[in-house]
């Protein structure tokens, strides 16, 4: 009882991000990158419900328009790593050999690195922006995927409805497609929910660092590198992105959580 | 013994090979030419020419190559472009600072989670276990780049017991070592809770009631020791972790280590020096893997290569 309703605050709290991040134009009161020096580092009030910046910007507009760049982080990366990791994933399992084996060394060096290490050096190198960010945590993200994937393909690769669909005359594309991959959708949906709990995390880490997305455009990491400088004087600047980012990976940590019991419940 | 270590070391070292063939190519993913990105585009011919042939850019790639295998074997990783010293002497003299920090992390992770793991086992289903879950939860969702500065605004503003930043004592070294440890912990956390609950109700534990140990003894001696395994392995991983998320706490609390040094390189684009940190990071991760595996092959000697 108690994994389910952590597991239902989690989803809860997705879905007000995702309506967060939908609806920010018509939620946000303010235009976020709207300047108003006058206005500057203004404690929450009426008028600024999370207060202003160092520009005068609102800091609640800011919030919700940044839970868009985090989502579109986080769900790009999850999307362009699962399908690299089933795909080179798939052909590893399936084809084991010289491709299992090629595949398998490139996954080693690559976790040679400590994941946001590569990040960081991806970005520092191809320069800042949100396109980088995305390629640099996908250049490690897909690695989990396929060691799942291979694993799993391995394991199917004995059962007896895969001896009869290659029995048929079945190509291998349409055996993994139409007959293993369709029983992976639970181990991947639940890598996927941590997955983007990283991505969020190491976006946020590098926009902190100065090599994410660019000013003007908000994002929670970039907005808590810039409320550093007046910790003392204006504490809401990084109150309020902090919390953002850790109520959403709270809520896809719970969710993947009880994904997970889910699943290993089934498997008992 | 002899055949996993050979085994391993095997493994590790076309991992190594692929390791330091990665960092050569950074400086080639550039776009644009490197040397005009890192010298500025007013920057004269003959100041551009003399880094291009500094940097062995004139040359074709393999050879580039080989002289970078050839410099690593002799210790030499280029020269910083900013600081104009050796980059393995600047990478060397910040070594220091990031181990004690990334040690001292790992001292506050294995005490927080092995006292609360271990005490939300043996008060399963209760408010300890609560909140010994509750802050792993939180530890892991809590951003280290969110934490430092919660910590300074509570511990160095509000209370002035300990200072904002900087490398001296051990006042210096708290903060940073709770803000890197503190997701460590969380995950540790819930291992060990989940290992001890996993094995509390196993036979062998049974049978050691049976004869008469204390509690105290048949928890810390018999049921700890079986969940030793996984942690050592998650310690492992979690080095690494470390090691790169001092990146982000050494730039919260200005501390000079090799994080520091790195941020200050991507920011100066002083790409060799990038290159050195990287790849001293990155081996020092494969090093202490390595480790880390054949301590796991002596606390359990049934593990070996699927043969």
């Amino acid at each position: 009882m108690e994994g389910k309703s952590l597991f239902a605050t989690g989803l809860i709290i997705l879905l007000l991000l995702a309506g967060a991040a939908a609806f920010a134009p018509l939620l946000a009161p303010h235009n976020p990158t709207e300047q108003n020096l006058e206005k500057d580092l203004f404690p929450p009030s009426r008028a600024h419900l999370f207060g202003t910046d160092k520009l005068g910007r609102d800091i609640l507009g800011r919030v919700l328009y940044g839970a868009r760049i985090s989502l579109l982080v986080g769900l790009s990366t999850v999307a362009i790593s699962c399908f690299l990791g089933v795909v080179l994933g798939s052909l590893s399992g399936y084809f084991g050999g010289w491709t299992d084996h090629l595949i398998m060394r490139l996954i080693d060096v690559l976790l040679a690195f400590p994941g946001i290490l590569l990040a960081i050096a991806f970005t520092a190198v191809l320069g800042p922006s949100l396109r980088h960010v995305v390629l640099a945590l996908c250049l490690i993200g897909w690695t989990g995927y396929a060691r799942l994937v291979r694993g799993e393909i391995l394991a199917l690769r004995e059962r007896e409805f895969v001896h009869a669909a290659e029995a048929l005359g079945g190509t291998p594309a349409r055996i993994v497609c139409r007959h293993m991959v369709p029983n992976l959708l639970q181990p991947l949906l639940i890598q996927a929910t941590f997955g983007m709990a990283g991505a969020i995390l190491a976006e946020g880490s590098l926009s902190f660092l100065g090599l994410g997305v660019q000013p003007p455009t908000p994002s929670w990491g970039a907005m808590l590198s810039e409320g550093r400088q007046f910790l003392l004087v204006a504490p809401h600047l990084t109150a309020f992105p902090g919390l953002a980012i850790m109520l959403t990976i709270l809520g896809l940590n719970l969710v993947g959580d009880g994904l997970r019991d889910r699943l290993e419940k089934r498997g008992k | 013994m002899k055949r996993y270590l050979s085994q391993r070391l095997l493994l590790f070292f076309p991992s190594l090979l692929g390791v330091l063939t990665l960092v050569f190519f950074f400086i080639h993913l550039v776009p644009g030419d490197p040397v005009e990105v890192m010298l500025g585009e007013s920057a004269s011919a003959s100041h551009k020419e003399a880094l291009r042939r500094e940097l062995g850019l004139n040359e074709p790639v393999w050879m580039q190559y080989l002289g970078f295998l050839k410099g690593l074997a002799v210790g030499d990783l280029g020269r910083s472009l900013y600081h104009q010293g050796k980059v393995m002497d600047l990478v060397l003299a910040r070594f220091p600072a990031t181990l004690e920090l990334t040690l001292a992390a790992m001292a506050v992770a294995i005490l927080c989670a092995f006292s609360l793991g271990i005490l939300a086992a043996w008060k399963h289903r209760t408010w300890v276990d609560r909140c010994a879950l509750f802050f792993s939860l939180l530890g892991l969702a809590m951003p280290n780049f969110w934490l430092g500065p919660l910590l300074i605004i509570a511990f160095s503003i509000e209370f002035g017991f300990l200072p904002v930043s900087g490398r001296g004592g051990l006042s210096h070294l708290i903060l940073p070592a709770l803000t890197l440890g503190t997701a460590m912990a969380a995950l540790l956390t819930r291992m060990i809770r989940s290992s001890l609950l996993d094995v509390i109700h196993e036979d062998y534990i049974q049978s050691a009631r049976a004869k008469g140990l204390s509690e105290l003894a048949v928890w810390l001696k018999h049921a700890l020791r079986n969940s030793l395994l996984p942690v050592t392995t998650i310690l492992g991983l979690q080095f690494g972790s470390l090691l790169a998320g001092a990146v982000i706490t050494e730039t919260i609390f200005t501390w000079p280590g090799i994080g520091r040094l790195t941020i200050q390189a991507i920011q100066t684009r002083d790409y060799p020096l990038v290159q050195g940190c990287v790849l001293v990071i990155a081996v020092c991760y494969l090093v202490v893997n390595l480790f880390i595996d054949i301590l796991c092959r002596v606390i359990d000697p049934r593990i070996s290569y699927g043969r």
